[in-house]
């Protein structure tokens, strides 16, 4: 098989997945509204699929400072950091996000996914070894194999697994990057981090906290699972992303060991790529300061999950193990999936559809991102929407 | 690497790979485990993780980027195992 054979062969996987027209992946969207609503085809749609958390995409202060930045510092860096230099953007979100951790250090990277990577990938290399959830997102993953490092899985969330692989390491302990999420992408359930945490210690490891699904959603001042737990003196590094709750694009790792400068002269996904936009770092910023004061958007967020996890639970829906943002109904079948996702298009909800290898344990998701800017009614509506369907097409397979 | 300690490992691969397969065909130490079985990477990793609490000894994903067969699968885990 030659390589674009590779490709065709690859193409009628998906097909024989998906039905001809069926674009539930990178599904066009024409025209957006506002944080929850938005034009697909000919259909007005709730955003349901988007992790937009706060619902601060149109934020008046994110789009000025955005605006204010084009128009003093052009469009783009139109290079990496490390030959064309920092802007003063840069420099200032990096302090921001250490301080708003109570760290020494941060560093911005362009996107979300090259924070996993170049953190991950800076940090350990052959000879060191990195224990991860089994439940990962890709950036981890990919930053493990970039790094060179020995990588090791446990069963997600099981801290029972997580000790034992642990234990088989022996003396190699010391060496070991133990990875996990504030939430995870998938099921939305938390790490029990309290429980790592104690693992860490007695292992003699280092933890890299992902807070890229909890920023804005966990804490008083929304900095994640870590403040939460009150963990941020036992976490080493923690990582992130703009793209979620900050509403735009980037990256970042902060760390109260000063040694993360080091990254910036050793992490590939941090030297050899274009740095953040200037309206993409002022954006940030403005959302950064939002998000520390947004704990009234932080109650909403909670209120419309906890009203869509019960919905669905009523339902007869199975989901994660815990309310959250993400809220995902796990269906049996990628069939039953699609099914539910292409009705709940067409009654104007747009979702996410996970299908495997994707989904864990070979289930199909329907996935859900709530934020704080829908309103009870279009929540109620999703909820009655989705116990409709369930009554359509699951009772009905029974 | 004893020639038992591969044979044994190769006979808990055939049963544990046919099980899991989404194609049924007859499992030798020639079989591709992607093409022939599609069984996808998610599969395989999780058989890795049953793999290594069967025999206690940790089996570093990176490993698997060597790994096509059954027999490299069990040639692997085998040298693993000798060393541990």
């Amino acid at each position: 098989m030659n390589l674009l054979e590779k490709l065709d062969a690859a193409a009628a996987a998906r097909k024989a997945m998906l039905p001809e027209g069926v674009g539930a992946f990178g599904i066009p969207i024409e025209e957006v509204y506002s944080a929850t609503e938005a034009r697909i085809g000919e259909r007005r749609v709730i955003l349901l699929g988007t992790n937009n958390y706060l619902g601060l995409t149109f934020a008046p202060e994110c789009i000025q400072a955005a605006h204010d930045a084009l128009d003093a510092e052009g469009t783009g860096t139109t290079g990496s950091r490390m030959a064309n230099g920092s802007y003063y953007g840069h420099r200032a979100l990096e302090r921001e996000f250490a301080e708003f951790y109570g760290y020494c250090a941060g560093i911005v990277f362009t996107t979300g996914y090259q924070a996993n990577l170049g953190t991950i990938s800076g940090l350990v290399s052959r000879g060191d070894t990195v224990l991860i959830d089994s439940d990962s997102h890709a950036s981890i993953y990919d930053g493990c194999i970039l790094s060179g490092a020995e990588i090791i899985r446990f069963k997600h969330n099981d801290m029972i697994d997580m000790e034992k692989r642990l234990r088989r390491l022996g003396n190699r302990t010391e060496n070991t990057l133990i990875i996990v999420e504030g939430i995870y992408s998938m099921l939305g359930d938390q790490a029990p981090l309290a429980e790592i945490v104690d693992l860490k210690n007695k292992y003699n490891c280092t933890l890299l906290l992902d807070e890229a699904h909890s920023i804005g959603v966990l804490g008083e001042t929304g900095q994640g699972l870590v403040e939460k737990t009150g963990l941020q003196n036992e976490v080493d590094f923690i990582t992130g992303t703009f793209s979620k709750s900050l509403c735009s694009i980037g990256g970042f790792c902060v760390s109260n060991h000063p040694q993360l400068d080091q990254l910036r002269y050793l992490s590939h996904p941090y030297i050899f790529t274009a740095s953040p936009s200037p309206a993409t770092i002022a954006s940030t910023r403005a959302a950064l300061v939002l998000l520390r004061e947004g704990k009234a958007l932080r109650r909403q967020l909670w209120k419309n999950c906890t009203q869509l996890y019960d919905h669905l639970k009523k339902a007869g829906y199975t989901l994660g193990p815990e309310p959250g943002p993400v809220i995902a109904a796990i269906l049996d079948n990628p069939k039953q999936a699609l099914q539910i996702w292409q009705s709940l298009l067409e009654n104007n909800i747009y979702v996410n559809l996970i299908l495997p290898p994707a989904a864990p344990d070979g289930k199909s998701l329907v996935r859900c991102s709530v934020n704080a800017a829908h309103s009870t009614e279009q929540i109620s509506y999703v909820g009655e929407t989705f116990a409709k369907l369930h009554r359509q097409i699951l009772d009905a397979d029974a | 690497m004893t020639d038992s300690n591969y044979d044994e490992i190769l006979q808990l691969l055939r049963d544990r790979l046919s099980s899991i397969a989404s194609s049924e065909i007859v499992i030798t130490p020639e079989t591709n485990i992607i093409s022939e079985l599609s069984i996808d990477s998610i599969k395989l990793l999780n058989l890795i993780m049953e793999i290594e609490d069967t025999f206690d000894i940790s089996i570093p994903i990176n490993a698997l980027a060597d790994v096509q067969t059954v027999h490299d699968l069990a040639s692997l885990i085998s040298r693993i195992k000798s060393n541990h």
